[in-house]
């Protein structure tokens, strides 16, 4: 990749960054990597605040077919930086978060509405000066539509059904939407501001109450990169049981996700039976983990459980029981005209959109971007394992359900391969205090999340947690727009996109 | 889909029998009932889930209710879209200072009689987030509470055993 090769030798390398480099790097070099975004040569992974001795921002970048992964890192004595929306739009909303949670301020930014920050909290900045919240705050302003015959539907925070909260505001013209924004935070529990201070083990416990569904890839995320930090590698059992885990989180939440989607076209029979598949697996999972989500089974070090002894059979017997009842409900989707009437050509996200914005999981591959954190950068054990990456093209609703039924199949080929070759030996090694800095990732089901620590003597001194999402919400804006209001609840499923993830 | 549907019709159900009644939750729930609430709802419950700010693990778990191992709606339980057709609010998560007054307000939409159940650790008392700027704490410390059910997240067994005592104890004296 030129972009990180031109810029590593002009920044200072920061020695106890593992596994890729972090650069500190001056302004001039920073505006440099902003325009290598937005020339598309490099893809934005993360951008997040820090508060140290002066506070910083950092900014995660990604060569998409390579794989390399650097930071880069601005010191703002002044409280101010260069603002790289200004130039690549998928960092605005990071940069409105830097600034309600920091009061940083992105110096050029086209939007500097708070972003997280609905003004009920007493304090402002909580993360950075953390200063007592004014009285009186302007109320918050929704983009200004214009035009003939629009009108507005307010929906939520609270929707109409079983879902986390979220603000959309939709403008639409008849029928037709030609306008949605979203306005989130209404989840935000301060997780980031819990981390700081806490031992590695409450942290643990915080990362995996992230975002639930994806509760065991934020452990996997978050143990790579305290292991990162202190240099300790998990036995090999350990990373083969956690992709255990992993590819049956994944399972569980793409049934989900199956069922839902046919649901919300009304085509409920579906539903009912992906819902007893997704079930299988939690129950699966209970019998071999002790928890129905596996919530807090991957530490740093390890996993908590083993494998009981008949938890292999256990497993094959429920994928032989899968490989009957799946195959037949994808056949039942297939054939069901009046289903893809529904899901064909709705919610459309462009392939460069899905590529400028860097999105990942199962939006970014039905639109195109063949990436995988599995595959690249890729993390043990994966790299032991024969299995695809799936990617269409075609970036509509039905697109996101066939990226999904193309990912349980794969996923049942890796955990057949896991049960296969897993080896012996111990779960975990023993954490031993130790500081440094690390960088983590894991593919959820989702797309990738990205895990930022920096230690200090076993104590977590400041932790980042980035949800794909924070990619992905901005997409389903573009997705919707031209659909019908009544499409929304698709689109919206087909990208499930997690609140409480990008909340924080 | 016909064979589908015609072995929906020959195969035996997977719903599996009620669990008990959680006895905590009975005597944490009997108090709650006088008799003209209990006449009027009968023996069947319209719940509006509201998620305060979970991390979305207590909804899935709740989703799970519905799947054809616990089928809720043989209970007369079922979830409605508004709080304007709801007895029972099912709130989860500590409660973000962001969702304290959305909680309030679905809380003053929905009609009396009714009832508030906080689900999961996190709802009790803000759990492992409880001491962030940006949480309020419990559900109760924002709207009355009558009954908790506690886990992170609690199993659909264990919802049920709560869903189910406050059914009985609704039924429990009636004249």
């Amino acid at each position: 990749m030129p972009a990180l090769i031109d810029i590593i030798p002009q920044g200072k390398r920061v020695d106890a960054h593992r596994p890729w480099p972090r650069l500190v790097v001056t302004q001039d070099i920073w505006r440099v990597v902003v325009s290598e975004l937005a020339a598309g040569r490099t893809t934005l992974f993360g951008l997040w605040g820090d508060a140290d001795v002066v506070p910083w921002v950092h900014m995660a970048i990604i060569d998409d077919d390579a794989g390399d992964v650097a930071v880069v890192s601005l010191a703002c004595p002044d409280g101010v930086f260069p603002s790289v929306g200004a130039l690549h739009p998928p960092a605005i909303r990071f940069e409105r978060a830097i600034l309600s949670l920091y009061g940083l301020e992105p110096m050029g930014a086209p939007d500097t509405r708070p972003w997280l920050d609905l003004g009920f909290w007493d304090v402002q900045h909580p993360l950075g000066a953390r200063t007592p919240a004014p009285a009186v705050r302007p109320a918050y302003s929704f983009l200004p539509v214009e035009g003939e015959s629009l009108h507005q539907i307010p929906v939520g925070p609270v929707h109409a059904g079983i879902i986390e909260p979220g603000h959309f505001r939709f403008t639409a013209g008849g029928e037709t939407v030609v306008r949605l924004e979203e306005r989130l935070g209404y989840v935000h529990k301060g997780i980031e501001s819990l981390m700081v201070g806490a031992s590695i083990e409450r942290a643990a416990q915080l990362a995996a109450r992230t975002s639930g569904d994806s509760t065991v890839a934020y452990g996997i995320a978050f143990a790579h990169a305290v292991e990162a930090a202190i240099n300790l590698e998990a036995p090999p059992r350990a990373r083969y049981l956690r992709a255990l885990m992993a590819e049956l989180e994944r399972l569980a939440n793409h049934f989900g996700d199956i069922g839902a989607i046919c649901n919300d076209a009304s085509f409920s029979i579906m539903h009912a039976h992906c819902s007893i598949l997704r079930e299988l697996v939690l129950r699966a999972a209970e019998i071999c983990f002790g928890h129905r989500l596996m919530m807090c089974r991957v530490i740093p070090g390890g996993v908590v459980s083993d494998l009981p002894a008949d938890g292999a059979v256990l497993i094959r017997n429920f994928l032989m029981d899968i490989d009957r009842r799946f195959p037949r409900l994808v056949e039942l989707y297939d054939n069901t005209a009046s289903l893809q009437d529904r899901t064909v050509a709705t919610g459309v996200v462009r392939a460069e959109l899905a590529r400028q914005f860097g999105a990942s999981g199962y939006i970014g591959r039905a639109s195109g971007r063949n990436f995988d954190a599995r595959k690249t950068p890729g993390y043990a054990p994966y790299d032991e394992f024969d299995f695809t990456v799936p990617v269409l093209t075609a970036g509509d609703v039905n697109a996101r359900v066939w990226l999904r039924i193309r990912e349980v199949e794969q996923s049942i080929t890796l955990i057949e391969q896991i049960l296969e070759h897993l080896p012996d030996g111990p779960i975990s090694a023993a954490l031993d205090g130790g500081s440094g800095e690390g960088l983590g990732l894991a593919e959820g089901f989702r797309g990738d999340v990205l895990a930022w620590v920096r230690l200090d003597s076993g104590r977590v001194m400041r932790c980042h947690l980035r949800d794909p999402s924070w990619f992905q919400w901005p997409l389903l804006e573009a997705a919707i727009e031209g659909n019908i209001v009544a499409d929304f609840p698709l689109c919206n499923k087909s990208f499930n996109c997690s609140y409480s993830g990008h909340d924080l | 889909m016909r064979r589908t549907l015609f072995e929906g019709l020959t195969h035996r159900p997977l719903t599996e029998a009620p669990p008990r009644a959680d006895d905590a939750a009975l005597g944490e729930i009997a108090r709650q009932f006088d008799r003209a609430a209990r006449r009027r709802l009968g023996r069947s419950l319209s719940i509006r889930e509201v998620d305060a700010g979970s991390c979305n693990g207590c909804e899935l778990e709740i989703h799970a209710l519905n799947n054809a191992f616990y089928d809720l709606e043989r209970f007369g339980l079922r979830f409605v879209a508004s709080p304007r057709h709801a007895d029972v609010l099912l709130v989860t998560g500590p409660v973000t200072k962001n969702m304290r007054e959305a909680l309030e307000r679905t809380y003053n939409a929905t009609p009396d009689p009714k009832w508030v159940i906080a689900l999961g650790d996190c709802a009790v008392d803000g759990g492992i987030f409880s001491s962030s700027y940006a949480v309020a704490g419990g559900v109760s410390g924002v709207v009355p509470v009558d009954l908790h059910i506690r886990g992170c997240p609690p199993t659909p067994t264990e919802i049920l055993q709560g869903l189910i005592a406050l059914l009985d104890a609704q039924v429990a004296e009636r004249p």
